[in-house]
């Protein structure tokens, strides 16, 4: 039996049918609005979401790394609450997150302020100032955990012959007290760049009448930031603020590098925490419950950052 | 007089502007100074506490320079960097135009709780997901490989790039994309030939940040690479370059300045796109 030329003919004019039915079908915008996030919702179900389960899951089992364990329910959670760390861990991280971000606020709206004049040089100081926010966060802790050397450090070597340290001054990474101050500088010194940048931006975009304004009505310079400035960069400031205090309450590069959560865990966050008992100490379960503190917080900034913007 | 005494006003003020800078600048540059002078110094330079710290005194050497080079696997780590940034931003860009595209200009049901939902995954550290994701990491047979890490940056780099050029891609007017539907191109054209080379800046920062984020992370290229011939230049250099417990800072500070030497470079050439994007990132969310 041979196939005669129009049943084939019929065949192509079927599919080719198809064909222009289905390029219709993709033309359509909702078809192709799916078809274009597709890619992307894979990846991050399965790589962020699915996770994110599994972390809820290890938190609740004994997961040992190599033997998966059975469920414990809060198990983990109670020995947490039990341990000693954690609850250092917990104080630490408050006390790094509060400080640190009340320093970049600050100095970040105080730089931003002095960055807003007409000033000769204006490219390169900003560029200066940017580059601790450029180089790799891991690196530039190397560069300070030198600085800060128990017998070397030049912030001691400066102090002591300009009188105002005596020898040999500070152990900064091997006293509680002083490791905390010295984490909490790189994190201002890290983090500073990215408050001043993006609250300079918001300054920019207010009308120079507003000033001008002021300044005719007599305000001093400080009732003039607090009564005009203030108000009308709160907006990017608290979305900058927000930001800054899930990536400062996250934080595992600086307190890695530099104090590996010592002196006697002084310093550990909890996601050095979770670093040190979950992959260290191969306690997955307990490591995955200690990181999943992080996400309170976030759930909150999340919750603002999400009604800041629907009143926006 | 009016005008007499507003000059010396703002002369005042603008020498007041300077003067507050210049701690702030020194601030900003001097660890970094403070680590190119130290990977300049002899070892018996180093660690001696008569001399000052601040420059190199008894002359310029680049021995810890050449060691990195022909006793440490230093090459092979900024060879790993490169690939993975290279791969991970390429794959990210990608998926983040269709992404943004269809979020910030089709209408679709639920395209504004997918918006949300990106938004959400864009806050999540990293940190939070480690411990989980090394063992989605060993499942898919990529523990202690590069793959593990091209395979899971673009879990963040999506979310910054998706969120990023949605905001370039709504400054596109409507009219030109209509116009080309109108005169019979297809959606994915009107995405490629129209709308996409109008977006070219937005393209140019998710590149710039994908990269330098790439180039930059540490947790996960600690968490999933343990060889030493897997490692990234960041941690390469971070773990690699520390002999038991003892620091060789001279080594250390020449690696930490040569693994920062990408980025500084991509970052001079590219500094008002690094700023626009640092503000659009942060203020138009």
């Amino acid at each position: 039996m041979s196939v005669g030329p129009q049943v084939l003919e019929a065949a192509g004019a079927t599919s080719a049918g198809r064909l222009s039915r289905l390029r219709e079908w993709w033309e359509r915008e909702e078809v192709f609005g799916y078809g274009l996030i597709l890619p992307a919702l894979v990846l991050l179900v399965a790589l962020v979401a699915f996770p994110f389960g599994m972390a809820i899951y290890f938190s609740l089992s004994d997961y040992w790394v190599g033997s998966p364990g059975s469920f414990v329910g809060l198990d983990n959670y109670r020995a947490l609450f039990a341990n000693e760390v954690f609850r250092q861990t917990v104080q630490n991280s408050f006390i790094f997150t509060a400080i640190a971000l009340g320093l970049k606020t600050v100095l970040g709206v105080w730089l931003a302020m002095l960055l807003a004049r007409e000033l000769r040089f204006k490219r390169l100081i900003r560029g200066a100032i940017l580059l601790p926010f450029v180089i790799p966060t891991a690196l530039s802790t190397l560069g300070w955990q030198w600085m800060f050397d128990s017998l070397y450090s030049v912030v001691n070597w400066t102090a002591i012959r300009v009188g105002i340290m005596s020898p040999p001054g500070p152990n900064w990474l091997g006293q509680a007290s002083y490791a905390m101050a010295a984490v909490i500088a790189v994190n201002v010194w890290r983090g500073l760049p990215f408050f001043a940048i993006t609250t300079l931006a918001g300054l920019v975009a207010v009308p120079k009448e507003y000033y001008e304004a002021a300044e005719v009505d007599g305000a001093s310079s400080w009732t003039r930031f607090w009564y005009v400035t203030l108000p009308l960069i709160k907006p990017v400031l608290a979305v900058v603020i927000l930001f800054s205090t899930i990536f400062t309450f996250a934080d595992f590069n600086i307190v890695y590098v530099l104090t590996r959560g010592g002196p006697m865990n002084t310093t550990h966050l909890f996601a050095t925490l979770a670093y040190q008992v979950g992959l260290n100490g191969g306690n997955l379960g307990q490591g995955a419950a200690i990181a999943l503190f992080i996400f309170p917080l976030l759930g909150a900034v999340v919750f603002f950052q999400l009604r800041y913007i629907r009143k926006e | 007089m009016a005008t007499a005494r507003s000059r010396s006003a703002r002369i005042r003020s603008t020498a007041f502007a300077y003067t507050n800078l210049v701690p702030f600048v020194f601030f900003a540059l001097f660890p970094v100074y403070f680590m190119f002078v130290t990977s300049f110094k002899s070892n018996a330079e180093l660690y001696n506490l008569k001399s000052a710290p601040f420059w190199v005194q008894t002359g310029v050497i680049a021995d810890h320079y050449t060691f990195l080079f022909k006793k440490t696997d230093f090459l092979v780590w900024i060879k790993n960097s490169l690939l993975i940034s290279v791969v991970a931003t390429s794959v990210s860009i990608v998926l983040s135009v269709l992404a943004g595209y269809s979020l910030s200009r089709l209408r679709f049901r639920g395209a504004s709780s997918f918006g949300t939902a990106v938004f959400i995954t864009y806050l999540v550290p990293p940190t939070l997901l480690f411990l989980p994701l090394s063992q989605v990491v060993s499942w898919l047979g990529l523990s202690d490989t590069i793959y593990s890490l091209m395979v899971t940056y673009p879990t963040f780099l999506v979310p910054f790039c998706t969120w990023l050029l949605m905001g370039y891609f709504r400054t596109v007017p409507r009219e030109v994309e209509e116009c080309a539907l109108v005169d019979g191109a297809t959606r994915m054209q009107t995405l490629f030939r129209i709308v996409l080379p109008m977006a070219v800046p937005g393209i140019i920062c998710a590149l710039l940040f994908s990269f330098t984020l790439c180039w930059n992370e540490f947790t996960y290229a600690l968490t999933f690479v343990s060889q030493t011939a897997n490692k990234t230049a960041v941690v390469g250099v971070t773990a690699d370059l520390i002999r038991g417990d003892i620091y060789y800072w001279g080594s250390l500070m020449a690696g930490a300045v040569l693994a920062s030497v990408p980025v500084v470079i991509v970052y001079v050439l590219f500094l008002d796109y690094y700023v626009s994007g640092l503000t659009a990132g942060a203020v138009k969310g």
